[in-house]
C-alpha cells in the first residue's frame, strides 16, 4: 500500500501538511523536538493513510515522500 | 511505486527559509517542471537578492547570481549567447517590482525569450519586513506600521502592467495558499517554461506567497490571509496569452 513518510529531522513543524491531509491523520509532535528545535509532524494513524500525497504537495521543505 | 519523491533537480541542501514559507514550494515546482521537460542539463537559473538569494545552492542547475533586480538583464545576455539553453529568473517583489522594475519592463518590451518566476509576498522578507511596492492597502510593515495608506502610494500590479506590452507573450498570476492552487501554479510554471522551449517569447508567472515571519502570522493564518485578502487585490488568472490570441484570430 502507498503511504506517506515524513522526515522528522528535516521537518520545520510548520503544520501546512496538517491542514492539507484529507484524512486528518497528521499532527505536530507534543513530545519530540528534532535537532533543528522544531516539533516535527507525525502521522498518527498510518493505516488510514490513502497515499494521496496532498501533504507532500504543501510541504515547503520537501520532507515528505509517498511510496 | 513512488507517488511522490523529491526531484533530483533540487540539491540535498536544506532550505534556510522560515517554517511554512512557500518559497520552498515554488522552488520544488520549478525544479520538477524542468526535470519533467528533460532539459536539466541545459538550464541556467538566475537567483535574485532577497530571501531566495541562496537559490543557487538549492537548484541542481547551472546558476548565476544577479545584482539586486538585474536578473532579467542578466537572463537577456545569457539567453542571447546560449539560445539553446532554458534560462529562468527567480525573483521576489522587492527585487523585481522595485529596484528591478526597469529591467523587468524592458525585458518584456523587447520580447526576450526568457521565463520569470515572480514571488509576490508583499514585503521585503530578507531585510526584516519593510513595505514592498506590492504591499496591499492596509497591510502592516515596519515602514508603514499602521498599515499601508494613500501616502505610501498604491500597490503595483505587475501582470496587469506587463500584459499591456506587445513584447509580453504570457503573464499569469497563481497562488500557493492550498493544494489546488499549488497544483495550478505548477501548470502555469510549466507553460511559462514550455513557451521558452518553443521559442515563443517573454513569459512571467507571478506566484502569491506568504511571509509568516514578517506578516507576524502562523503559517496557516498566512495562507488564509492570501486567500481572504491578498487575492482581492491581486486576482488570479491569465492576463495575457498570445496562444489564445492566435486561436481566436
Ligand atoms: C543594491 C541593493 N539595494 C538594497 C539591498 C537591500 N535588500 C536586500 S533584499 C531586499 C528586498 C528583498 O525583498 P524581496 O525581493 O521582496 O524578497 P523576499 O526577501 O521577500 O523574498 C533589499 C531591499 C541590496 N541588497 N542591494
Ligand atoms: S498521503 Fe494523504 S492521507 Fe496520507 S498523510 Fe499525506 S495527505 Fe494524509
Ligand atoms: S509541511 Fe513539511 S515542514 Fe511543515 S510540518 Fe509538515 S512535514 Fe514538517
Ligand atoms: S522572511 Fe519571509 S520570505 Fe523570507 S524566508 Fe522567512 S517567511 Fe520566507
Amino acid at each position: 500500500m502507498t503511504k506517506a513518510k515524513i522526515d522528522g529531522e528535516a521537518c520545520k513543524g510548520c503544520g501546512l501538511c496538517v491542514g492539507a491531509c484529507p484524512k486528518k491523520i497528521i499532527s505536530l509532535s507534543k513530545s519530540k523536538i528534532n535537532r533543528q528545535g522544531y516539533f516535527p509532524a507525525e502521522i498518527t494513524d498510518i493505516e488510514a493513510c490513502i497515499g494521496c500525497a496532498l501533504c507532500a504537495v504543501m510541504c515547503p521543505d520537501v520532507c515528505i515522500e509517498v511510496e | 511505486m513512488a507517488v511522490f519523491h523529491k526531484t533530483k533537480d533540487l540539491t540535498s541542501k536544506p532550505f534556510h527559509y522560515c517554517p511554512g514559507c512557500t518559497h520552498g514550494i515554488v522552488h520544488r515546482l520549478v525544479a520538477e517542471a524542468i526535470e519533467e521537460f528533460g532539459v536539466s542539463e541545459k538550464t541556467i537559473g538566475i537567483a535574485p537578492v532577497g530571501c531566495s538569494v541562496f537559490a543557487y545552492d538549492y537548484f541542481n542547475f547551472d546558476m548565476a547570481e544577479a545584482a539586486h533586480g538585474r536578473a532579467p538583464a542578466m537572463a537577456t545576455g545569457i539567453k542571447r549567447v546560449h539560445p539553446d539553453c532554458l534560462v529562468f529568473c527567480y525573483q521576489g517583489d522587492g527585487d523585481l517590482a522595485s529596484i528591478g522594475t526597469a529591467e523587468t519592463v524592458h525585458a518584456a518590451c523587447r520580447g526576450e525569450n526568457i521565463t520569470i518566476i515572480f514571488i509576490n509576498n508583499g514585503i521585503y522578507g530578507m531585510t526584516g519586513g519593510q513595505m514592498a511596492p506590492t504591499t496591499i492597502m492596509g497591510q502592516k510593515a515596519t515602514t508603514c506600521p499602521n498599515g499601508r495608506s494613500g501616502i505610501n502610494g498604491y500597490p503595483i500590479k505587475i501582470c496587469e502592467m506587463l500584459a499591456t506590452q506587445e513584447g509580453t507573450y504570457y503573464a499569469e498570476r497563481v497562488s500557493t495558499h492550498n493544494v489546488k492552487q499549488v497544483l495550478n501554479a505548477k501548470r502555469a510554471i510549466k507553460k511559462a517554461l514550455k513557451n521558452q522551449i518553443d521559442k515563443k517569447g517573454f513569459s512571467i508567472v507571478e506566484v502569491l506567497t506568504n511571509c509568516p515571519t514578517n506578516w507576524h502570522m502562523s503559517p496557516q493564518d498566512s495562507l488564509k490571509y492570501i486567500e481572504e485578502k491578498v487575492i482581492l487585490y491581486y486576482p488570479l488568472g491569465i492576463f495575457k496569452d498570445k496562444d489564445a490570441e492566435v486561436k481566436n484570430a
